[in-house]
């Protein structure tokens, strides 16, 4: 007979082994859950938001073709897409994730913070995929040219994942609280699509209408997005500080909510 | 060892809190059997959550220097839309086991054959019981929780249950909670009896037997 496992370490080093099993493992379980293993199965992680994008990429160039603006209407269209993928999917797939975990969690070491991560890391993954390779396939066909700053395209895709990241754990914990969260979070992720940044560049709103949409975190990241990409062609208005200000303080709200909630959640 | 000192579980419910677990102590050493005997709904599943570390007390303290089962029930554990084979492989990558080498004691315990291979949420009650046991098995602890697993399967299995449980793995602790004294006077060294959230520590079971018989009314 195999000798019992060994008695729980409290160093950090043997925790973060855990916590990287019980990681993998729930991501195991959410990509054969999610998307099985029949025809392209987990593939489907970035297919399907490259769908998504392919779609409005071209929706948006066939309509702002007619309008003969100067805009890379294509490269506006990707960046714009994708960051609303990235940071509205985060947060949709944190509410009620516990729920249908709540089995899993008669395992000690399965805890909220580990079944958040499993979700946030698939859904990063497949928004960047997804961005990354139509960003190469329309570079090599010649849709939109390389960006001019890959730095700060990077930069900014990075801010916009913490934007969604934070989120999605206040949204995620607050939902085991309260099933308002989960009614009001689509209306309220429909309504601020539009006012998101993905589907105007700042500089051509009136003054007033630009203080007012600044308030937006993500307006800035999405700003700093296009000047990575196409900069030299109009003026991106955006305070990186001011961004990382409101992802710190979302932060730390989803951090105690999630604390809060990992108190009460009992397993089924 | 596992000490539980000073423990106290509330629930908030629509009533108001109420307290299922009050002031609770309990110290289990290893290789000792410790039923813990109690009437439907006294606590005995709270107690055994806790002591697994599924659930956090509302105050007091558990302390664990040898590694504890996660509570076997015939039921509980399992992913319903995966696999018995996936739940398999989530269990023994969450307790960093190799797989690969318990697949084929899995199918031949749980007398699953091809449904191992089918989705969880369509075996039979029975079926599920087979499997949880046998997965229970599969990763080794110091220490094994052990919930009314008396109600598992039919007499044939419930022995080979026995065999696993009480004879290949006789040199380990157990907690077993249950409401049939029988049970517990088979298996365990000692007992205490969960009345009202107050839990009761005796050194013979039978004395634990007659003060739950005392109390049975209550």
């Amino acid at each position: 007979m195999a000798e019992p496992s060994r008695p729980p370490h409290s160093s950090l080093a043997a925790s973060w082994a855990i916590q990287r099993r019980v990681i993998g493992a729930l991501l195991m379980r959410e990509v054969l859950t999610r998307f099985g293993r029949h025809n392209i199965g987990f593939l489907w992680l970035f297919v399907e938001p490259m769908l998504f994008t392919l779609g409005v990429t071209i929706l948006w160039s066939v309509a702002g073709a007619a309008h003969g603006s100067n805009l890379p209407i294509t490269a506006f269209a990707l960046t714009g897409y994708s960051t609303v993928l990235l940071w509205r999917n985060m947060p949709g797939r944190c509410i009620g994730a516990i729920e249908p975990n709540l089995a899993l969690m008669y395992h000690r070491h399965v805890k909220v913070v580990d079944i958040f991560a499993a979700r946030l890391l698939l859904e990063a993954a497949g928004a960047t995929i997804s961005f990354m390779v139509l960003s190469i396939i329309f570079a090599v066909i010649g849709w939109i040219k390389p960006p001019e700053d890959i730095g700060k395209v990077l930069f900014a895709w990075f801010m916009l994942a913490w934007f969604g990241f934070s989120l999605a754990i206040l949204m995620g914990a607050w939902s085991e609280q309260s099933e308002i969260v989960d009614k009001l979070w689509h209306p309220f992720s429909y309504l601020l699509f539009p006012l998101s940044g993905a589907g105007f560049m700042v500089d051509a709103l009136p003054t007033a209408a630009q203080e007012f949409v600044l308030f937006l975190p993500m307006v800035h990241g999405v700003e700093l997005l296009r000047e990575g990409f196409f900069g030299s062609t109009f003026k991106a208005h955006y305070d990186i500080g001011y961004m990382a200000i409101c992802c710190a303080g979302l932060n730390v709200l989803g951090l105690a909510k999630m604390r809060e909630i990992s108190r009460t959640v009992m397993p089924e | 060892m596992i000490h539980i000192e000073h423990v106290t579980k509330r629930y908030t419910t629509r009533h108001g809190s109420v307290t299922v677990l009050d002031d609770v102590n309990l110290t289990i050493r290893p290789g000792e059997k410790v039923g813990i005997l109690g009437r439907n709904g006294a606590g005995k599943s709270t107690i055994i959550r806790l002591i697994s570390g599924a659930e956090r007390p509302s105050e007091g303290l558990i302390r664990r220097d040898m590694s504890v089962s996660w509570p076997l029930a015939f039921g509980g554990a399992f992913q319903g839309t995966l696999t018995g084979l996936d739940n398999l492989r989530f269990i023994c990558r969450v307790y960093g086991t190799s797989t690969e080498d318990k697949i084929a004691y899995v199918q031949e315990f749980s007398e699953l054959g091809r449904y191992l291979r089918e989705p969880v949420k369509t075996y039979s009650a029975g079926m599920r019981a087979r499997l949880a046991f046998a997965i229970s098995m599969v990763v080794e602890f110091d220490c094994f929780l052990i919930d009314e697993i008396v109600a598992v399967g039919d007499s044939r299995f419930h022995e080979k249950c026995r065999v696993e449980l009480f004879e290949k793995r006789k040199d380990r602790a157990m907690i077993i909670v249950s409401h049939d004294p029988g049970y517990v006077h088979a298996h365990c060294d000692r007992a205490a009896v969960l009345i009202k959230g107050k839990l009761t520590a005796f050194d013979h079971v039978d004395d634990a037997f007659a003060f739950y018989q005392s109390h049975a009314a209550e």
